[in-house]
């Protein structure tokens, strides 16, 4: 009988996957050795691979990427943890001017092919600097990989797939999404450079494009609009860089209309980047209402429960806003 | 006046080496590789003036030993990163005068295939991984491949060359209490000049001993005079078989002083806050090349017209080669998207 994994779950199998097969591949990074950290994700890999390949390190964020950094150049498969992205900026020089760089600025020859696994912790009181979605930020850097996976099975195989990348890849995973659950098939190896936005609802009404929670979100959001009768396309990016748009461009060529919705901020941001190139690679006159998104408010994220629920994007702010659109 | 002090101080540490109990063969060769080294940075800093090179250059002239020394004690299977002042660091491998020539015009023909210039230098084929002129960015870098190293159990380790300026970054702290820590065997060899870009060490740091940071982290530490082949050859000797046994990590604290001023051919006495005419020349009298010479030649195993035969040979090699990559292509345009990612 076919067995139901949750997300987080997803993570750990394709973490069992790697350790098992590849014995070149080691796991760096604050807190692994305690669930505290990054939950079931990571449960008990040092007790059954040991702690030499599960380390758990000093609080040194930036030199311990750039160690996982080095390693990769060198031909090691590692993978770096930030239990939460926030601290992850200690280590932008390693992530952007070397691992990033290496590649180009040797002519092509040689990589590392680091994982770095960045979680994003929003929610729970935890403010401002406990919550921050920068996968804009890093989708803006050439040679960085980034991948935000949204259901169960692509948690497991994008990690894999990240992994076994001879570049280095930024893996981003959203606590809000642990819960999911789903069947997971066999593993299959999956080649990163092959793997782009998917369709994961069909509908002809509208485009709505997302990746991480927020296609989440816009999943439920769009089971409730079918009741209505309005029905939306839903488009996972999964990888955001590179980012391949002809699908999000077709969508669009067919509904005529395009709402991104994104756990970050709008300006400058990974909403910006999509409109903008749907925008450039198609009739603007087909578009029967200008493309919209749903970002968060352009300010940090606040700390109490009460200002929370304001601040996040949720199910009725999409409803609505389809609504709208569908409307005109 | 302690020994530390002298360290710093031009008027000490100027005569002959001792060469007595070491193999006077491998002494010959290093003193041509320095002086090749050398000419080929004088040769750089010429053309850089002249315009042939469009990108900045950071010569290391003065502080040959140093990296002559530590290499001699390397094998192609370890690891060595460096920074924006690497040329030595690189060529004493013996990797290839003609691909570096080529890198620093941008020529695809180049250690970098055209792409780096004279701050991005790598050539895996004698260890060498690779320099970039981040301030310490390689040093973290060196740790994980010095990690990979100890991992892979080949006696195989990492060299991790920074300047004095480096140890004022964060991140050698933590490489250092990383290295420590896990034992890892990486050599942190601190080229101290007293220079980092046009500040002295006494604007930067209440103390002139960046060794002591290896001190607080546990780590065995030599501090010598830079200048002198003999005792870098020694120091780095000790380390390498330190890290090769299992020992971990060594930092040796290398101190020097550059001839030239920050980038290019200047002296930059003009811009430094306390860099003087004065103070340069007396420095040019700890000439690691000239002492080694000295030395060989009391000891009758050289003489001054060797050198001349040495320096015009050297000279032409380095004509004839520069020649060469001044024809060689350039890369292809499209090649700028085509290396974004790796090819493998």
């Amino acid at each position: 009988m076919k067995k139901i994994f949750r997300y987080d779950e997803a993570i750990l199998e394709g973490f069992k996957y790697l350790l098992s097969n590849y014995s070149d591949l080691f796991i760096i990074g604050q807190g692994l050795w305690s669930p505290w950290y990054v939950g079931n994700s990571m449960k008990d890999l040092d007790k059954l691979y040991g702690k030499e390949r599960i380390i758990d390190t000093p609080v040194s964020e930036a030199s311990c990427t750039g160690l996982a950094v080095g390693a990769g150049l060198v031909g090691m498969k590692s993978i770096i943890v930030h239990p939460r992205m926030d601290f992850m900026l200690y280590a932008v020089d390693p992530i952007v001017n070397q691992a990033s760089k290496w590649s180009h600025m040797f002519g092509g020859e040689n990589s590392s092919n680091v994982t770095i696994r960045a979680i994003i912790n929003r929610g729970g009181e935890q403010g401002a600097q406990h919550s921050q979605s920068l996968h804009s930020w890093f989708a803006h850097i050439p040679g960085l990989r980034v991948v935000m996976p949204s259901t169960v099975c692509d948690a497991r195989d994008l990690l894999i797939a990240s992994a076994l990348s001879e570049d280095p890849v930024l893996y981003i995973d959203d606590r809000w999404l642990y819960s999911q659950e789903d069947y997971l098939p066999e593993v299959k190896n999956i080649e990163l450079v092959n793997q782009k936005p998917k369709i994961i609802e069909n509908g002809s009404d509208l485009t709505i494009v997302a990746s991480s929670y927020s296609t989440l979100l816009a999943k439920n959001a769009i089971y409730s609009l079918k009741k209505e009768g309005i029905n939306c396309e839903l488009i996972d990016l999964r990888v955001i860089n590179p980012l391949d748009l002809d699908l999000v461009i077709n969508s669009v060529n067919k509904t005529k209309s395009l709402l991104v919705i994104d756990g970050g901020w709008s300006s400058c941001g990974l909403s910006a980047e999509i409109i903008a190139n749907v925008v450039e690679n198609i009739d603007v006159t087909v578009l029967r209402y200008p493309p919209s998104r749903i970002t968060l408010p352009f300010a940090p994220a606040p700390t109490s429960s009460f200002l929370e629920k304001e601040y996040y994007p949720n199910l009725k702010d999409i409803i609505d806003r389809v609504r709208c659109m569908h409307v005109k | 006046m302690n020994k530390l002090n002298e360290l710093f101080n031009p008027n000490f540490y100027n005569k002959p080496i001792k060469i007595d109990n070491f193999n006077k063969e491998d002494l010959v060769n290093f003193f041509k590789l320095m002086t090749k080294i050398r000419l080929i940075e004088f040769h750089l800093a010429d053309e850089r003036k002249k315009g042939t090179i469009g990108g900045p250059v950071h010569l290391g002239i003065g502080q040959e030993a140093i990296a002559m020394g530590l290499s001699a004690n390397l094998e192609s299977s370890d690891y060595v990163f460096g920074a924006h002042r690497s040329h030595a660091h690189l060529l004493a491998l013996g990797s290839s005068v003609k691909g570096l020539f080529a890198e620093i015009l941008g020529k695809e023909t180049g250690l970098s295939k055209g792409m780096g210039g004279s701050m991005h230098l790598s050539d895996r084929s004698v260890g060498f991984v690779g320099s970039v002129p981040i301030v310490a960015g390689t040093v973290p870098l060196a740790v994980g491949a010095g990690f990979a190293a100890k991992i892979a159990q080949k006696g195989n380790l990492s060299v991790s060359y920074l300047g004095d300026g480096a140890t004022e970054e964060g991140v050698v702290q933590e490489s250092l209490n990383l290295a420590s820590l896990y034992k890892i065997p990486v050599i942190f060899m601190i080229e101290n000049n007293l220079l980092s870009s046009h500040m002295h060490l006494s604007e930067r740091q209440t103390s002139f001993d960046c060794s002591r940071f290896a001190k607080t982290n546990s780590i065995p530490y030599r501090m010598i005079d830079g200048n002198d082949i003999i005792e870098v050859y020694k120091a780095s000797s000790c380390a390498v078989k330190n890290a090769r046994n299992g020992g971990g990590p060594f930092l040796i604290e290398a101190i020097t002083y550059r001839w030239l001023g920050h980038v290019d051919w200047r002296e930059d006495v003009d811009v430094g806050l306390s860099r003087s005419i004065k103070e340069l020349k007396m420095w040019k009298k700890r000439d690691p090349i000239e002492r080694l010479e000295n030395s060989l030649i009391k000891s009758g195993l050289w003489d001054k017209k060797s050198t001349d035969n040495l320096i015009k040979s050297i000279k032409d090699e380095i004509q004839i080669l520069w020649d060469e990559a001044l024809n060689d292509p350039y890369p292809e345009k499209s090649q700028t998207l085509k290396r974004v990612f790796c090819k493998k």
